[in-house]
């Protein structure tokens, strides 16, 4: 590895700092908080500023030592495209398993929610 | 009969232009090489593909498209500070989840669909649900102590401006 000015040092620290901090802080969430639904929020710490700082981190190191590579931008687009499904199918199997979910609000216009319509 | 040529080679051209710009970036390379064969699988795929999507709704304003990128990746920002926050000082008790439903008045699927997945990419809000007909869409929240406020939010931020992008 090429020594790199320090400028470039301090510049990956801070954004491998925040991307560990937020991860640690997203699996943090995902041992304290205490129902299923909350706890599905905490990983999204993780999968969207946590890993997204340490793939910056990757982008910057890359073009600092002149070999540059944008593999990590198509990895965050790709990321952010498969997240929100992965989350979805979660809270779906949430929503069939448990049928008396607490305070679950009935949808506008008298129908079903889409999950529940086979029941 | 140009145009509807044009349209029979290039039945999708954002998706073409997506695929040589995935394709270059894949290679991590942009000589003329990777153009030319990035150029022929974007007009490949789009033309094999193209009977599995037979009512693609057109988007009337892709530079809408940028601005709503460039406002969800600032909330996302600004949210994660909110959630990490939330977790690490305040204890179980003082947050006060809540199941919020958005009317929705988007009608086309995709529009639906991003809407939902730049909700669930927001820490603290994340879609679980769509009603039956596709009018509601059931939103969780991690701390909502005012679940008006936040459906307000959704649709005025959100919403408002996927109906101008795919109008």
């Amino acid at each position: 590895m090429t020594e790199l000015p320090i400028i470039w040092d301090i510049v990956l620290a801070v954004l491998l700092i925040t991307g560990g901090g937020f991860t640690l802080a997203g699996s943090l969430g995902l041992l304290k908080l205490n129902n299923p639904m909350s706890r599905l929020h905490a990983p999204t710490l993780a999968s969207t500023l946590g890993v997204g700082s340490l793939l910056l981190a990757s982008m910057v190191a890359a073009f600092a030592e002149g070999r540059p590579s944008l593999h990590e931008a198509l990895v965050m687009a790709f990321l952010f495209v498969t997240a929100p499904i992965t989350a979805n199918f979660i809270a779906k199997v949430h929503l069939h398993r448990c049928r008396d979910v607490p305070d679950l609000p009935p949808p506008p216009a008298d129908k079903v929610w889409a999950t529940r319509s086979e029941d | 009969m140009p145009l509807r040529l044009t349209r029979r080679l290039l039945p999708h051209p954002l998706l073409t232009l997506l695929l040589v710009v995935v394709w270059c970036l894949l290679n991590n390379s942009l000589t003329l090489g990777t153009v030319v064969f990035g150029t022929i699988l974007g007009l490949l795929i789009p033309i094999l593909t193209s009977a599995y999507w037979p009512d693609r709704p057109p988007v009337a304003r892709p530079f809408g498209m940028i601005v709503y990128c460039v406002i969800v990746i600032f909330d996302i920002i600004k949210s994660n500070i909110t959630v990490a926050l939330q977790i690490l000082f305040r204890g179980n008790d003082s947050l006060q989840p809540a199941w919020i439903t958005v009317p929705l008045d988007l009608r086309k699927p995709e529009a639906i669909t991003i809407l939902a997945g730049s909700i669930t990419l927001t820490p603290g809000t994340l879609s679980a649900d769509l009603s039956a007909d596709g009018t509601a869409l059931l939103v969780h929240a991690l701390h909502a102590p005012d679940p008006d406020a936040v459906r307000d939010d959704i649709k005025a931020r959100y919403e408002s401006r996927l109906k101008e992008i795919f109008a």
